[in-house]
């Protein structure tokens, strides 16, 4: 980390967004990770992505858990309120916060030890309650904060930085998210921007529970030869099954891929998604395809990232739970006070 | 022998699940109809179906709402707790049972009346169904119940034919249970007895109903818009009164879009979580839960307190520790709600008393939450929470707007020069919030359960730290002055009592016993924590104090004894915790033995 202060200034050439914003204006304070954190970046591909999707840099609710991850929230954003709340319950938070305004985006940020061991039950019922929300994991199968234990996600063999090694079956987020009802689920890898960031994208534009599980090397206790969640190993093993590219309604749509390997979806929005499959026999609209394929791959020592799953028609909780379109924290006496009159009629059913 | 008229206790065995609840609760509901004042208390296992159920009716002319020691009608309809039943029958009282089969002899008591009806005999021939005659055994002891007592017969067809409106072909069959178990009454029985019924004007505009349905409508008028919860018992009829009026009631007449959203969610953890989320985000949000949720809950407790979040947790209080006796009534949360979590904490905590109480504090505490920014925590209990009560009718001030607190919006935010969400800009402790997405440029902070300054930057400074801690503290004297003040009766006595939530229920029959014994008290109900000035005075203004609740520590009086600096021989413990509500024969007994040992004086001596 550094304990120099941005200049608030900023390069008079620096590309402006349609909101006559830069990438400046996206950012939050200074980080306070170590040099090299995988987790910056992934702060880094969120900045970019709301800026280049012109989004009111204000119009955020970001939560987050407790840990390394946990704290990047307020890295990104700094014009949107933050939430740093419980270790293993920013589920409940971002899904209270969602409750209350759905016209808010809600990115919530946790990690593998907040997410897959003390909040595995919220994550998995967040997932299945479907909140209108970009839920990202900083996976980096370690406890960082508290110096390098085996997180739950950390695969079995791999080592620790002293060399022991790990024991226990390790929880793959990815398929329990397709299993339970994400309709987004995606996995990358923090040093990868040009696949992150339109992922990042995509999430932000999808109705519904997007999940991405993104692998971010920490540098100071997993990072080391015998890790799997190592810049070098992810490199090395990483399988990307399909390429997203996001595009908004306004701009003109220019492939460069091959006719037949690309898919467009509508967004609700006018906006298209753009799909491109890598490998022929991966289908990311078929819910047991892909957990079988990611697992299958997995057992094999791959790490499979792009976009392996979407139900672009998916509902919302909102949707489910038929909520009224006006934000429930702007709803007023007129909307939720019956008044006196109707207390009469529930006074004479107890009499 | 003379005739004694609306005083009486009866009490009802059954086995769970055999549909006698309806059947019982028509009973009480013909009294209360005939104007009298009744109290129910049901007495169920932590079962769906098998084991014995309770309910009792106290009836009383006198408005005596408390439970009372001794039952004067036992209607014994289980074989499994018959010698238990008949056991807890006063002298001089009365046992109903289905006599088709004999009594045992050695269930007898030379000192009671028995009154057999053949109730299953009397069924055989009518009913070929044996379910419907299981069932309707229940209605056939209310119909000879009505002839015993001397209930007006046509207030309970009335509300017969009012529960199966629409089911027709219902109401004849149960009419006819009824009337075969009346006509056997008036045929082979002594008919009425001594001890009956009659009908008085002791009710007023008063309402029957259950604490915890009025606090789901209290959080209806008093805006909530987010409820998460999770199934606990006795506090699940909050959330689900919550689903039945919002349903009724606030629902967008055009779309039919819910103007609400309820979560019922995966454990007490998440669903405090969800209420700070929703608060957080300024939308008024409330869970309920019993002892078991408020441990659970109580790391997200701290944070709000810290992070200075309105959150409301009713609190539906039972046996404890752990599960306890789940479905039995205590006040054994008040230390842990007052205190709850790690580092230095303290909650604000209301007591009601009545439904009418609850439904005001429903409102109310999500006004104190907002004001106060901070959680509120409301402690019912299972006596108030699950039983009908005698209540005032809940009424609404429709000109009353809700208390949103200090919270800044885009305009007032324009004229702010710096803003910093702890910054204590009035003096009361209390500083201004934001929601998020008010403002593009202006009001957005990160909220967190660590230190920070007053621009809520991160700071592990020892001064930030400390300015935070003690403005919290100032801010815990600001609702001192907002919550609810205590109800105090002061006269002449030395000595007083204090007393809260349904400890109340009794109070008024048990100092009326104790005044007939020359000892009198001024009283003084609780109603809320951080104590107001009154509890204080009233403490200072008396010798010795009573304090009466229902656990075993004596946790208020700790709590007093902590807050107010009291010595503690000043407050005598006056305690019963087995489980059932605390009755007024406890605290007479309790308070006069008090009085013997240490020689208190009594009335007649001060004025002589």
């Amino acid at each position: 980390m550094t304990f120099v202060a941005k200049p608030k200034v900023h390069h008079p050439r620096l590309p402006l967004n349609d909101l006559g914003l830069t990438r400046r204006d996206y950012e939050g304070s200074i980080s306070t990770l170590c040099a090299g954190c995988g987790h910056d970046s992934v702060s880094a591909a969120i900045v970019q992505a709301c800026a280049e999707l012109s989004l009111p840099p204000h119009r955020f609710a970001k939560v987050s858990g407790i840990g390394c991850s946990s704290k990047t929230p307020s890295y990104f954003l700094g014009k949107s309120h933050g939430f740093n709340s419980v270790h293993g319950r920013m589920p409940s938070v971002a899904t209270g916060a969602n409750m209350a305004n759905r016209e808010l985006y809600t990115i919530g940020v946790s990690g593998d030890g907040d997410s897959a061991s003390i909040g595995l039950g919220q994550f998995a019922h967040i997932v299945r309650r479907r909140i209108n929300m970009c839920y990202i994991v900083d996976n980096n199968g370690t406890y960082g904060l508290t110096k390098g234990q085996f997180s739950a996600t950390n695969d079995k063999g791999s080592t620790s930085k002293k060399g022991a090694p790990n024991l226990y079956e390790p929880i793959d987020l990815v398929s329990l998210a397709i299993q339970i009802g994400a309709s987004f689920v995606a996995r990358s890898f923090s040093g990868d921007k040009k696949q992150l960031v339109p992922l990042i994208k995509a999430a932000l534009m999808h109705h519904g529970m997007a999940f991405i599980d993104v692998v971010s090397p920490c540098v100071a206790f997993n990072n080391h030869s015998g890790s799997t969640k190592s810049y070098d190993y992810v490199r090395a093993h990483s399988e990307t099954v399909v390429g997203a590219d996001y595009i908004p309604h306004a701009e003109e749509i220019t492939a460069d891929y091959a006719p037949g390997t690309t898919e467009r979806i509508s967004m609700p929005d006018g906006s298209i998604l753009q799909l491109h499959k890598l490998t022929d026999d991966y289908d990311p609209h078929d819910r047991v395809g892909a957990l079988h394929y990611v697992q299958s791959k997995q057992a094999a020592g791959e790490v499979v990232t792009g976009l392996l799953y979407l139900d672009a028609n998916a509902m919302d909780c909102h949707d489910i739970m038929n909520t009224v379109d006006t934000p429930l924290n702007q709803l007023t006496e007129k909307d939720l006070c019956p008044g006196n009159a109707a207390l009469a009629a529930v006074n004479q059913s107890f009499r | 022998m003379a005739v004694k008229y609306n005083d009486f206790v009866i009490k009802f065995a059954n086995v769970n699940g055999s549909g006698s609840a309806s059947a019982n609760g028509m009973f009480a509901k013909a009294l209360f109809r005939m104007g009298i004042p009744v109290a129910t208390r049901n007495i169920f296992p932590s079962n769906i179906q098998g084991l014995p159920t309770w309910f009792e009716v106290r009836v009383s002319a006198k408005g005596y709402m408390g439970r009372r020691e001794g039952v004067d009608i036992m209607v014994a309809m289980n074989a499994e707790s018959f010698a238990e039943d008949v056991a807890s029958i006063r002298p001089g009282g009365y046992l109903f049972y289905d006599n088709t089969k004999p009594l045992a002899k050695e269930l007898r008591r030379g000192d009671i009346q028995e009154i057999g009806v053949p109730i299953a005999e009397l069924l055989l021939p009518e009913f070929a169904d044996p379910k419907q005659r299981s069932l309707f055994k229940n209605i056939t002891y209310l119909g000879v119940l009505t002839a015993l007592l001397n209930i007006e017969f046509d207030v309970i067809t009335g509300m017969l034919s009012k529960q199966y409106k629409g089911k027709e072909d219902l109401i004849k069959p149960n009419v006819r249970a009824m009337e075969l178990g009346r006509r056997y009454a008036y045929e082979y029985l002594q008919c009425p007895l001594p001890i009956q019924v009659k009908r008085m004007d002791g009710i007023g505009d008063r309402i029957m109903v259950d604490g915890n349905t009025a606090a789901a409508l209290g959080a209806v008028y008093g805006g909530a818009t987010v409820c998460a919860w999770y199934p606990i018992t006795p506090s699940t009829s909050v959330a689900e009164g919550f689903e039945r009026y919002t349903s009724q009631m606030r629902k967008d007449q055009e779309t039919g879009k819910s103007k609400y959203a309820i979560v019922q969610a995966e454990d007490e953890l998440a669903a405090i979580g969800i209420v700070i989320g929703a608060a957080w985000n300024g939308a008024r949000s409330f869970t309920a839960t019993s002892g078991p949720g408020i441990s659970l809950m109580s790391e997200f407790l701290r944070l709000a307190y810290f992070a200075e979040i309105p959150a409301v947790v009713w609190d539906i209080q039972r046996s404890g520790p752990s599960t306890g006796m789940p479905t039995r009534t205590q006040q054994g949360d008040i230390i842990s709600a007052a205190y709850a979590s790690h580092g230095d904490t303290r909650h604000v905590v209301l007591f009601p008393s009545t439904p009418r109480e609850c439904f005001d504090f429903g409102a109310d505490a999500l006004d104190l939450a907002d004001r106060l920014q901070t959680p509120v925590l409301v402690l019912s209990d299972l006596e108030l929470g699950m039983n009908d009560n005698l209540s005032e009718p809940f009424s609404w001030d429709d000109s009353r707007e809700y208390d949103r607190g200090k919270v800044l919006d885009a305009e007032a935010l324009e004229k702010v020069q710096r803003f910093g969400r702890y910054l204590d800009v009035d003096g009361d402790g209390i500083g201004y919030r934001t929601l998020p997405g008010t403002h593009p440029t202006k009001g957005a902070f990160f909220t967190r359960g660590t230190s920070r300054d007053e621009f809520a930057a991160y700071t592990e400074s020892p001064d930030a730290y400390q300015r935070n801690m003690e403005r919290l503290l100032k801010k815990w004297d600001t609702a001192k002055t907002l919550v609810p003040k205590a109800e105090v009766a002061t006269g002449s006595h030395r000595n007083g009592v204090l007393y809260f939530g349904t400890t109340a229920l009794p109070m008024q029959e048990a100092l009326d016993h104790l005044e007939d014994e020359g000892i009198g008290l001024d009283t003084c109900r609780i109603r809320a924590f951080p104590f107001d000035a009154g509890v204080e005075a009233f403490i200072r203004g008396h010798e010795k104090i009573f304090v009466v609740e229902q656990n075993r520590d004596g946790q208020m009086r700790q709590l007093l004894v902590n807050e107010l600096q009291i010595d503690p021989a000043r407050l005598i413990p006056v305690l019963y915790y087995a489980g059932l509500s605390i009755s007024a024969d406890e605290i007479h007994s309790q308070i006069s033995a008090c009085f013997s040992a240490h020689k208190l004086s009594r009335l007649t001596e001060v004025k002589s």
